[in-house]
């Protein structure tokens, strides 16, 4: 293609958003409202998902060993835990570690245990993947001098459960809102394009290639896109860093932690314009189509 | 330049608009297509600019068989023919010269051609000083004339018109057949479908009459008239 036709497309298209002025207005709403929503969603989502991960990762096992059992056995079954496929980390913790934490909880009144402290070794279990869990417990569970194998068994299962059903349903919004998007957007367009038919068909019958009547209005798309996402890139991003800024430092527990806001905005901006050009054009290309017939 | 080989056509409803069509139009030759309305007069001239493809039958446009035409290549096809619509087919929002300008800038021309072209063909169907005008400032044989100008000013080498004098009062009629005979002095060869038994009695050219999606009559200086 010459340079000449295509500044005469780019010169068309915008020609043709002004033209079109409240058809423009109407598809530039529809893709900013929309992806307002998508964005919100994708923001929440991945941080539930980092929170639900976090949860995911601090799940453990605590196997408790026989009071009776002597160190060097119990020194054994550590090892014989390490070399279990799928265990990340084995923590030991002595019996009077363990009454320790129990003190420091439960008050100074439990000291009295000191003198015979009643409490086993302890070893603290984390999975490499945290589904493994149940499996790697009942592995131990078979093992010599284990007194008791602890992993929040039921808890733990619904914990996965209710994660997994959140990420389902986040993302099943997410993908009817940009159904929604697209629809909402290819249809303004082909109103536009409807009112153009005329423009088109004559296009068509000089001689006019498909791509020369196709061009114009894909670029008229992807404008629509761009400045369709200019409001929602910088509200998210605004609200965003407001959100954080307030509520990180609130956010003691090691588990409830926000994403960091860079690189994070630039990701979520950087897919929200690129989902709004796709719509855009995506939307022209449809409406266009049975056009180009003649 | 045309050449029609058993050519049938049936649209999906069940009309038959082609039953059997063969035909030989040499080049700088100038047809009217008479016959009644419904008769197959604009399938006819349709399927020669592939508005309309046959069921079955070859097409050829100057060696180039309609029919082994590719999606792609159509366009290409079409710059080798100019069309005139009874309805004009006019961009509103356009003035008269840009109308024009319109079908050379669609194929790409450069725009000093473009401003060459335009102007000679303005000047040709006598609107040079309505250039600056729009459509709907214009009457109808004036835009029929925009309409001509667009047509021709590619240079193609065959000239369609759908009625082009089927809205006009018969001095603008005969002022657009002058037209059309200038273009066709030149060696441009013209296919003119009308209704207008005064222009083709007093200019007389080769006359096919279609009836029933068939070619009933073809008759060189022929008369208009035809029974039903």
């Amino acid at each position: 293609m010459k340079g000449r036709t295509l500044s005469r497309h780019f010169r068309e298209s915008f020609k043709s958003l002004g033209r079109n002025g409240w058809m423009t207005f109407a598809s530039i709403s529809a893709v900013a409202v929309t992806l307002l929503l998508v964005g919100s969603f994708i923001v929440m989502m991945m941080n539930l998902n980092k929170m639900a991960d976090n949860i995911e990762n601090d799940v453990e096992i605590k196997v408790v060993a026989d009071a009776a059992a002597s160190d060097a056995a119990v020194k054994e079954l550590q090892e014989k835990v390490q070399k279990i496929d799928g265990v990340a980390s084995v923590e030991f913790a002595s019996r009077e570690d363990e009454l320790d934490k129990i003190i420091q909880s439960y008050g100074k009144e439990l000291s009295l245990y000191k003198q015979s402290n009643p409490l086993g070794d302890a070893l603290y279990v984390k999975a490499a993947d945290p589904h493994n869990t149940a499996a790697i417990a009942k592995k131990i569970d078979t093992y010599e001098y284990t007194a008791d194998v602890v992993y929040g068994a039921g808890k733990v299962e619904k914990l996965f459960n209710v994660v997994e059903i959140s990420r389902n349903v986040g993302l099943i919004l997410i993908l009817a809102l940009l159904f929604t998007a697209m629809f909402l957007i290819s249809n303004t367009i082909r109103l536009t394009i409807i009112a153009r038919g005329r423009e088109i068909e004559i296009m068509k019958l000089v001689g006019a290639t498909n791509n020369f009547v196709r061009i114009p209005f894909i670029l008229e798309g992807a404008w629509l896109g761009i400045f369709g996402s200019i409001i929602p890139m910088a509200a998210i991003a605004i609200a965003y860093q407001q959100i954080y800024a307030y509520w990180q430092p609130k956010l003691v527990n090691e588990m409830f932690q926000l994403l960091d806001p860079i690189p994070f905005i630039i990701q979520v901006d950087g897919l929200l314009l690129f989902m709004g050009v796709f719509i855009g054009v995506w939307g022209s290309l449809m409406s266009v189509r049975k056009f180009l017939k003649v | 330049m045309i050449k029609m080989k058993n050519v049938y056509k049936k649209y999906s409803n069940g009309v038959v608009a082609a039953n059997g069509i063969n035909i030989d139009i040499n080049h700088g030759e100038f047809v009217y297509v008479v016959g009644p309305s419904g008769a197959g007069k604009s399938t006819f001239i349709k399927m020669m600019y592939r508005e309309e493809s046959p069921t079955s039958g070859q097409i050829f446009i100057d060696g180039t068989d309609l029919g082994t035409l590719k999606n792609k290549e159509i366009p290409y096809l079409r710059r080798q023919i100019g069309v005139v619509f009874q309805d004009f087919k006019l961009l509103p929002r356009l003035n008269v010269y840009e109308n024009v300008a319109f079908a050379l800038e669609v194929i790409e021309e450069t725009p000093t051609e473009i401003r060459k072209k335009v102007t000679d063909v303005l000047a040709l169907v006598g609107l040079s000083q309505k250039a600056r005008m729009f459509p709907n400032e214009l009457s109808g044989g004036e835009q029929q004339r925009v309409s001509i100008a667009r047509s021709i000013v590619n240079e193609p080498k065959l000239v369609i018109a759908d009625e082009p004098t089927g809205n006009l009062d018969p001095d603008t009629s005969l002022g657009i057949m002058n037209i059309f005979e200038k273009i066709n002095n030149r060696g441009t060869t013209i296919v003119m479908a009308t209704h207008n038994k005064d222009i083709v009695n007093s200019i007389r050219h080769r006359v096919l009459l279609v009836e029933g999606g068939m070619i009933t009559r073809d008759e060189y200086e022929g008369e208009y008239s035809y029974e039903g």
